[in-house]
């Protein structure tokens, strides 16, 4: 491997283990960021030359800590934070020296950055943005057009959310055990957001941030370790890993949308479905159902078409009902609706979706959907006509615009 | 806050306008994006443009006056039309051009009017 490839395999790699352990140290994220691209930047000059160190990371810590005391020393405003970075270069320097590997000797604290990015002096729609940054190293220009935001404001965002970090003191300390629970619902929500928040498929495909998948995964299960007996990190595992098993089934091989009661189930990964179902078994071991829980179910039931050839939709409606329930969303409500006239007749459905406050639903385009595939059934073509028609123009995928735009013309 | 979406379409989308077979879809885009827009309750003022061969362009040159037939400047996406709309930020702007059937929009905010 080139030097260059190593490097950026272990900036992938360790990026956020680095970050979250000199952050929880130096408690100004800027800085540390600043710092640990300096010690990349050193080591694309310094590890041609001398080699690979035995443990780069480690190296990377050091070169990183180096930093922050200069400029500490420099800027003199982060003295009372010198003890602190002198115990960490003992520290470092015994990791160097030690023959133990990094993974087993490096304590990770991405759990705590984590909480961090979650507190709730944060804004909110700021805890996913700046999740992905701290965590994962995923520049702000990648995150700004995940969430079709213009990069420079998105970069202005992330920098206030770090200043009020600092400013503020926020507290990297663990939550004790018995507030985990309540401190990681903002967590779990915020890899959820990353993931999509679809209610489903046809929101998946519409989706711009369908691309950042693979990361809320990776932030789903990086949580797991951490919180073992908390089925709703299960819960939200299984519901990422079902939906994303469907991936390659989503479109024909033309390109074409394919909503999920037409795929071909052949051409769902199984291997994702088992971990899916097998992380949604281990949830509910522990008798504590969540939303994500059942949302999980819910993909759960038409994963199983695979098997019995038919959707369970009277299940599934049962599913939603709880789901409204426990938090009446306004996605939670659409599929509702979309399972009661699957399951009971779209008569049902449409009472359910036109019992929807207009004013939310106005630029949401999975209610327009749902509408005109209803109305289509009833019959009702004008009303069927005009929501397939704000449907469409409330798309941002092309596929799924020419999906609706067929429906549309089948009236 | 009011914001200009400009959309920008490529040759074959511009082609798409004339094209029988491809004429029906490509106007069934605009207009159900269109009526999205007036029924969020947020449109200004909107206007196709007409293709860009149809232009004229008026440039100087150190003081001399030159028109010129075709488009400024000469790219391969042109400017399709534009869309004034009334909404509180620029993220929710954005959120709309992603919603357009064409592939390039730009988004600026408009210069409010002085009294």
């Amino acid at each position: 491997m080139e030097i260059n490839q190593v490097i950026e395999k272990t900036a992938r790699d360790a990026y956020g283990r680095l970050l979250s352990y000199l952050a929880v140290n130096w408690r100004d994220l800027q800085a540390v960021e600043d710092a640990i691209g300096d010690a990349f930047l050193a080591a694309l000059e310094s590890w041609p030359k001398a080699g690979i160190p035995d443990k780069p990371e480690a190296w990377l810590v050091t070169a990183a800590r180096r930093r922050l005391i200069d400029r500490a020393r420099r800027t003199r405003i982060s003295e009372s934070a010198l003890p602190t970075l002198l115990a960490m270069s003992e520290d470092a320097q015994r990791l160097t020296s030690s023959s133990a590997d990094f993974p087993d000797d490096f304590p990770d604290e991405r759990l705590r950055m984590m909480f961090l990015c979650t507190h709730p002096t944060i804004d909110a729609v700021m805890r996913t943005p700046l999740m992905l940054q701290t965590v994962l190293g995923i520049d702000a220009a990648r995150i700004a057009s995940a969430f079709i935001t213009k990069p420079s404001t998105m970069s202005q965002r992330l920098t206030r959310a770090k200043a009020k970090i600092r400013a503020e003191r926020l507290t990297f300390d663990m939550p004790d055990p018995e507030e985990i629970p309540d401190r990681l619902e903002p967590v779990l929500e915020a890899i959820y957001a990353a993931y999509g928040s679809g209610w489903d498929e046809a929101a998946i495909a519409d989706s711009p941030r369908r691309g950042l998948a693979e990361e809320a995964i990776y932030l789903g299960k990086l949580l797991l370790p951490f919180a073992p007996r908390e089925p709703e990190v299960y819960g939200l595992l299984a519901l990422m890993l079902h939906c994303e098993a469907r991936r390659t089934a989503r479109h024909d091989d033309e390109g074409n949308y394919i909503p999920l009661s037409l795929q071909d189930c052949t051409r769902w990964e199984q291997r994702l479905i088992m971990e899916a179902e097998r992380y949604l078994h281990t949830a509910s071991q522990a008798g504590r159902v969540g939303r994500f829980q059942l949302m999980a179910a819910i993909q759960s039931v038409h994963a199983q078409r695979l098997r019995t050839g038919r959707i369970e939709w009277a299940a599934i409606a049962q599913l939603y009902e709880g789901l409204v329930r426990l938090s009446p969303a306004l996605g939670a409500l659409v599929g509702r609706s979309a399972a009661v006239a699957e399951a009971y007749g779209p008569e049902h459905g449409i009472v359910l979706l036109e019992a929807i406050p207009s004013d939310e639903a106005v630029n949401y385009q999975p209610y327009w959907a749902l509408a005109g595939h209803l109305y289509k059934q009833m019959h009702r073509e004008e009303e069927a006509r005009s929501a397939y028609s704000r449907a469409i123009g409330l798309s941002t995928d092309a596929s799924v615009r020419h999906f609706l735009q067929r429906q549309d013309a089948k009236i | 806050m009011s914001y200009t979406l400009m959309f920008y379409e490529s040759q074959e989308d511009f082609a798409a306008r004339t094209d029988p077979a491809r004429q029906e879809d490509y106007l069934a885009g605009w207009t159900h994006y269109v009526r999205a827009l007036h029924e969020a309750g947020i449109v200004v003022f909107g206007s196709g443009l007409y293709a860009p061969e149809t232009a004229a362009t008026m440039k100087r040159h150190g003081g001399e006056t030159v028109v010129q037939d075709g488009p400024f400047p000469e790219t391969k996406e042109q400017l399709g039309g534009i869309m004034v709309i009334d909404v509180p930020d620029i993220d929710t702007a954005l959120e709309w051009a992603a919603r357009a059937p064409v592939d390039t929009v730009e988004v600026r905010q408009n210069i409010p009017a002085l009294h």
